[in-house]
């Protein structure tokens, strides 16, 4: 067998699942920013990866996860300060005990 | 030749110059009123560069990553606008946080640099990096404060936008691999030559746009993706709240419509397609927005939801953008005239509620019994504002209101203008509460409310626009068919 661009799309699709599983069931904010990453890396398999079989004489996809990469670590940076604020506060990192503010 | 484009950025760079020189003045000036100004200069600049920029061929620079065309240096000034009443309207909020002031003001100016460079792109890997240029920006605005509300805004606005910006992604690398290229005109041809059927024979096109839909739905606030915005709002500084209802909103319309109407629009049947998910959405989001409004005791969180119903309302010109499928632009500058009045409606009242809410120390609207003998400039501002939002003459909401919905029944959309409408009656009530606890109320006392003279030069700033865009709107109605005329072509 080998290994084509279904292969990738597949494992893409699968690793944004587990992802997208994680966000809703999480209910550490730290594991849930873990799991935004993994989204995100799943995005860049698909780009990479379709860049490599649909045009392969040209960069555009490695190039867009490249920049992906760059702003999905100024995101957790960011994130991660606002965790530590929040934290400080409260003394918790569980996304149940925010709840401040509803309806 | 590369190097004389950067001339087209100038804006941008005048602005990230000041959001640097702001950040270093942070360190050797005492009296920090003197960021503001400079800030405030700094916006000036960069809107007299965008004016020169007006007017010109529409181009493309930079390797066809930004277009410089009359749509984007519309919604140029727009944000500049927006950014540079915020600036004034924070005057009497930033003591706050008084030891932070000079990022505050970077920050500001840098979101503004993002949702600036955002209308402007025409390239999805230039999309996503001026989105997430505003809206990391906008994550630290929101816990500013640094409080327990404060801080579970920026939170919740994080972890929500992370999640949204990945879908988007996804949309973005499915048309990426559909087309073969990033470009949003060359997406255009692939995408007419790929769907001769509509969008259910092309599932993966399908799943590419209900993704994409999806992400820049969050920025706009449409239903099902509206839940951040009542508690972001709460939470968040109010000068921040005025910047998020209405420079972010804009900028997620500014990017639906040049990413639809460019990259989506070349084929009619598809851009029906979308035009109709549009107005699916446009009906639940406006339905939903003013609903829940209707039992808010808080203003902050009541306008959270009266700005998810007016991106219902914005909605209905995206729906007439696809109906029309390019016949004409009445649906992008029935939008346009819209955002315009939205903006300076809901800034004005943003900022005299940051004023009443300093005096009251809260944001309850139950507390603001008798403030049309507290404030009685701030009073009638907010009332005439509110006004405004629900759409009463002689006000700009009503001219903004008949236009968009004028368009979407040209085109054969005279159901969702009936909800629309309906939806527009509903609003009256919680509007009017407000405006009825101002002025029958009765005050718990009778001491002045205090404001800056740069707030109430903001206010007035606002109420003044906001007539002048309902008396003779004619010249701001050619400017946004102006900038819809070229919009992308």
């Amino acid at each position: 067998m080998t290994v084509g661009l279904v292969h990738y799309l597949l494992l893409s699709g699968v690793l944004f699942s587990i992802g997208l599983y994680g966000v809703l069931a999480k209910r550490n904010v730290v594991v849930i920013l873990m799991c935004v990453e993994i989204m995100l890396n799943a995005t860049n398999v698909a780009l990479v990866a379709l860049s490599r079989y649909v045009v392969p004489a040209l960069l555009t996809g490695q190039i867009f996860a490249v920049f992906v990469i760059l702003v999905a670590a100024a995101e957790v940076a960011v994130g991660i300060a606002i965790v530590f604020a929040i934290y400080r506060k409260r003394q918790s990192v569980n996304i149940n005990d925010f709840d401040l503010m509803k309806w | 030749m590369l190097l004389d484009e950067i001339r087209f950025l100038a804006p941008e760079l005048a602005l990230l110059a000041t959001a640097l020189a702001v950040v270093l003045l942070d360190l050797f000036v005492k009296r920090k009123k003197v960021l503001a100004g400079v800030s405030f200069l700094g916006v000036l600049l960069a809107a007299g560069l965008s004016m020169m920029l007006w007017g010109g061929e529409p181009i493309s620079v930079f390797y066809d990553v930004l277009w410089i065309d009359p749509f984007a240096v519309f919604f140029k000034f727009l944000f500049l606008a927006a950014a540079g009443l915020v600036v004034l309207c924070s005057q009497d909020y930033v003591s706050k946080f008084e030891k932070f002031q000079g990022e505050y003001y970077a920050l500001v100016l840098i979101a503004t640099v993002g949702v600036m460079l955002l209308a402007a792109t025409a390239d999805l890997i230039a999309v996503y990096v001026a989105l997430e240029l505003s809206s990391i920006s906008l994550y630290a605005l929101a816990a500013f404060l640094k409080d327990e509300k404060s801080t579970e805004a920026g939170l919740k606005y994080l972890l929500l936008g992370a999640i949204a910006s990945a879908v988007l992604l996804y949309g973005m690398a499915l048309t990426f691999g559909l087309t073969g290229t990033t470009k949003l005109a060359s997406i255009a041809q692939t995408v007419t030559a790929l769907t001769t059927s509509g969008l259910a024979q092309n599932p993966a096109l399908l799943v590419a746009i209900v993704l994409l839909v999806a992400g820049f739905g969050f920025k706009i606030a449409s239903f099902p993706f509206h839940m951040w915005v009542p508690d972001v709002y709460e939470g968040a500084p109010t000068p921040i709240t005025a910047y998020l209802s209405v420079a972010s909103k804009a900028a997620g319309f500014a990017i639906i419509l040049r990413v639809f109407s460019v990259a989506f629009g070349s084929s009619a049947l598809l851009s029906t397609n979308w035009g109709i998910l549009f107005a699916v959405l446009s009906a639940l989001t406006m339905t939903i927005g003013n609903v829940i409004a209707l039992w808010q005791r808080n203003i902050k969180r009541l306008l959270g939801y009266s700005s998810i119903a007016q991106a219902g309302y914005l909605m209905v010109g995206l729906a007439t953008v696809g109906i029309a499928a390019g016949i004409d632009k009445l649906g992008q500058s029935g939008l346009l005239f819209f955002l315009v009045s939205y903006t300076v409606t809901n800034l004005g009242a943003f900022s005299a509620v940051i004023a009443i809410s300093n005096k009251v120390g809260s944001d309850l609207i139950d507390d603001y019994a008798g403030m049309g003998k507290r404030a009685p400039v701030l009073a009638p501002a907010l009332t005439f504002c509110l006004v405004s939002l629900i759409g009463l003459p002689p006000t700009a909401g009503l001219i903004a209101k008949v236009y968009i919905f004028s368009a979407a029944v040209q085109h054969g959309l005279l159901g969702l203008v009936i909800v629309a409408v309906i939806n527009t009656c509903i609003s009256a009530y919680y509007y009017l509460k407000v405006v009825k606890v101002m002025w029958l109320g009765a005050p718990v006392s009778l001491e002045r409310v205090p404001s800056s003279w740069a707030l109430r030069a903001a206010v007035l700033v606002c109420c003044l626009l906001v007539l002048v865009l309902g008396i003779v709107p004619s010249s701001f109605i050619r400017l946004a068919e102006l900038a819809a005329w070229t919009l992308g072509f």
